[in-house]
């Protein structure tokens, strides 16, 4: 065959830098928030920023654990992953924190991390960190970019992955040459996953089969996770609850799924749960878990777990089934297209009014309680004029330790997804960053950060975001002025032996605001604590404030570790 | 119980690395990992033998294999008629009338000598595990010097019979 050299090659596209192509990428991907913080590595990813016109937002945050909680904080709100940028080396080990995070609580991230350039990786180059190596195990995939031609498609992929089946963190490693080097923009982004599939229709069999079990039961318990807000199935819960008259428990991270007002519902299970809930879970002859995963702080000693009960277990994750407490029925879908089944099967019941008597009973005569100060401010009695100044409808994260149970227990949740804590890492750190990525997220509503005084202040580096912005976040500090949940183990299990548990020298938290441009108040008196929170939340701005709380207040009821669920403490004053 | 467990998986960069990884967080005690290529390009073959304590622990185990992005299928091939085989070098102390009495033991094993040194010979073997294990125990007497072993690779027969435990000794 001859060639006509004197022909030219006609240009398709024009030319851009890989770092161009992200941009677009991202663009396609309808990504409207950005969290990140730039360097060496991601410069050519910066310089795109700088040129091209985004219709979404870059926040700069103060440090990148503070990018990856707040991405972690918008996409527990919103639902749609959480996007973040760091530079190569120590900025991709600074969202280490947070990628197990999310892991760990199936958030969906989309994380682009730099890279050293091709030709220098393997050798030690400066900011070079194996991100792939640290990174697959806390990921559900990770990616490095070696052609720029799988640059459209792997983002492409990684949008896919993040947000569908189980959600979950996913790293994109790009090298700096690929973010810099020019090329053409008109490659494919076409994808095929053939071994990720995950399964959202039950099979009807299953369904069957529970649905039979339902008919049988005696003493039925729902034992709902955050599988059911990731499948955006409250409603169907709820219908799926009242239409049957079946008990209601959540986990830690399913607050909110199931309307906690609700008369059906008998709160939290698990470590710090309410007594009615716990025994439920002890006494039920058909335990319907939906999107949880049996997490330990949950079950307590397994030789205790639900021992009478047939298990059914609805979840996205197969490996989840059966991982931890041997399942009956096994049910591999997505929680709404199972509840629509279940909905959908005309069930029978035996009618259970006795045991709907039983756990009313346990309800009304175990009630979560606390003690009122007449010093400083009961926490309990804090979280609740919390709720009701903020009418129970905001967003609130926490951090990790006794203001978070607190905040579990004394804060009811009618509605999803205003509820974001860190469950499965535990991490302190998380909360305050993660209401800067709720406000962003839902700017119209009110968000409220609950968080220890030790744990606000590995983090509070980003009241400089909240300035910059004017997001109008309310930092409660739950002040006790302790490393709270440690001081309570070391009261409980250590002869009160309080190893580098107690603060006396933390900051003026209100100096502290005042220095970053940000209202800071103080309140160590129950007398004041109504109005100041009635003022805080009517203020159109930021507000930090400084709660002093009895230091020695424990979290009630609990189950002590290796227990079994009915052997709960402090279940009364 | 000892299961031959195969993968067939996508080759994407870290695909091993991510594998390992994840048996290695979640307990699993692997025995042997072989991996290669298949009859597909771009796709791989891994076989594992893992000594796993009880059932749930096994279903965990091919969930967890199966969870992974890249993984297309996994197969417990344990209890199914299958090929089994695995390569061996050993490299043993040997030199005047001990080389001859080596010779004879290997020869029923229908393993060979592939180096030989003024004391020491190598010898390759192929086969069953079991056999594999067998020759080396047979060697150890007369001193190992090196030893280095491939992993079981395994598939299915082309015909499956009805019943099939007996054929298999890597199932109990
Ligand atoms: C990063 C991290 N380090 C340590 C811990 C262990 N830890 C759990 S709760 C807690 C104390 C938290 O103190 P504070 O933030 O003041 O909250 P409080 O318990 O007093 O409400 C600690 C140290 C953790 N969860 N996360
Ligand atoms: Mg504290």
């Amino acid at each position: 065959m001859k060639v006509d050299a004197s022909r030219e090659v006609e240009v398709k596209g024009k030319l851009v830098t890989g770092a161009d192509l992200l941009i677009k990428t991202l663009i396609d991907a309808e990504v409207d928030t950005v969290f990140g913080y730039p360097g060496g590595a991601v410069l050519p990813i910066y310089d795109a920023l700088y040129r091209n016109e985004t219709p979404f937002e870059h926040v700069l945050s103060r440090h990148e654990q503070g990018s990856i909680h707040a991405a972690e904080g918008y996409a527990r709100v919103t639902g749609k992953p959480g996007v973040v940028i760091a530079t190569s080396g120590p900025g991709a080990t600074n969202l280490i924190t947070g990628i197990t995070d999310a892991m760990m609580d199936s958030i969906p991230l989309v994380i682009f991390t730099g890279q050293v350039a091709k030709s220098v990786i393997g050798t030690d180059a400066f900011q070079e960190a194996d991100v792939m190596g640290i990174t697959t195990p806390i990921t559900k995939y990770n990616y490095q970019v070696n052609d720029i031609a799988d640059l459209p498609r792997i983002v492409k992929e990684a949008f896919h992955i993040a947000s569908t089946g189980r959600p979950g963190p996913v790293v994109v490693d790009i090298p700096k040459n690929i973010s810099a080097n020019i090329t053409l923009d008109d490659y494919e982004d076409d994808f095929h996953l053939p071994g990720y599939q995950p399964t959202i229709k039950p099979n009807p069999l299953q369904i069957i089969k529970l649905a039979d079990a339902l008919s049988r039961a005696k003493r039925p318990l729902l034992l709902v996770g955050a599988g059911t807000l990731f499948a955006d199935a409250s409603e169907e819960l709820k219908q799926f609850a009242e239409e049957y008259q079946l008990p209601v428990t959540t986990t830690l991270l399913g607050l909110g799924s199931f309307p906690g007002s609700n008369e059906l519902s008998l709160g939290m299970a698990g470590m710090h749960g309410t007594y009615a809930a716990n025994m439920g879970v002890y006494e039920c002859d058909l335990l319907i878990n939906i999107g949880a995963r049996f997490d330990d702080r949950l079950t307590g000693n397994l030789e205790h777990f639900a021992p009478n009960a047939k298990v059914a277990h609805i979840d996205i994750d197969p490996a989840e089934i059966g991982k931890n407490i041997e399942t009956h029925i096994p049910v591999v879908a997505d929680a709404k297209k199972a509840l629509v089944a279940l909905l959908n099967a005309k069930i029978e019941m035996q009618g259970h009014q006795d045991w709907m008597d039983k756990l009313r009973k346990n309800k009304k005569d175990y009630p979560l309680w606390y003690e009122r100060s007449n010093t400083l401010l009961s926490p309990q009695w804090l979280i609740e004029q919390v709720y009701k100044v903020s009418k129970g409808e905001a967003i609130v994260t926490t951090d990790v330790g006794q203001h978070q149970m607190w905040a579990a227990q004394f804060y009811t949740f009618d509605k999803p997804n205003n509820w974001v804590t860190s469950g499965g890492l535990g991490t302190m750190g998380f909360g305050f960053p993660a209401a800067v990525g709720a406000q962003l997220g839902r700017p119209d509503d009110l968000v409220i950060s609950i968080v220890g005084d030790a744990g606000f202040q590995m983090t509070l580096q980003e009241l400089s975001v909240v300035k910059h912005r004017n997001l109008p976040v309310k930092v409660i500090i739950v002040n006790n002025e302790a490393l709270g949940m440690v001081r309570q183990w070391q009261e409980s299990f250590y002869e009160e032996r309080y190893s580098e548990s107690l603060l006396s020298e933390n900051p003026d938290f209100v100096k502290l605001a005042e220095s970053y441009g940000i209202r800071g108040v103080r309140v160590d008196k129950e007398e004041d604590a109504v109005r100041v929170l009635e003022e805080i939340m009517a203020y159109d701005g930021p507000v930090v404030a400084d709660f002093r709380v009895v230091r020695e207040t424990s979290v009630y009821p609990m189950i002590a570790p290796g227990k079994g669920i009915h052997e709960m403490v402090g279940v009364k004053k | 119980m000892r299961r031959i467990i195969t993968a067939t998986v996508q080759d994407r960069g870290g695909v091993l690395n991510r594998i390992t990884g994840m048996l290695h967080k979640r307990q699993f005690n692997i025995e042997s990992i072989s991996v290669g290529a298949s009859e597909i390009e771009g796709i791989s073959k891994m076989t594992f033998v893992v000594e796993i304590s009880d059932r749930q622990k096994l279903e965990q185990l091919t969930k967890q294999l199966n969870k992974q992005i890249d993984v297309l299928k996994v197969s417990d091939i344990t209890d199914k008629a299958m090929v089994a085989r695995e390569l061996a070098l050993i490299k043993v102390v040997g030199s005047g009338h001990t080389r001859s009495e080596i010779q004879g033991i290997i020869t029923p094993f229908r393993a060979s000598v592939i180096d030989v040194s003024k004391d020491s010979m190598t010898i390759q073997v192929t086969g069953r595990p079991d056999k594999v294990d067998a020759l080396i125990a047979l060697l150890r007497p007369y001193g190992i010097k090196e030893l280095t072993k491939t992993g079981v690779t395994a598939f299915l027969r082309g015909q499956q019979p009805e019943q099939v435990t007996e054929l298999n000794s890597m199932s109990n």
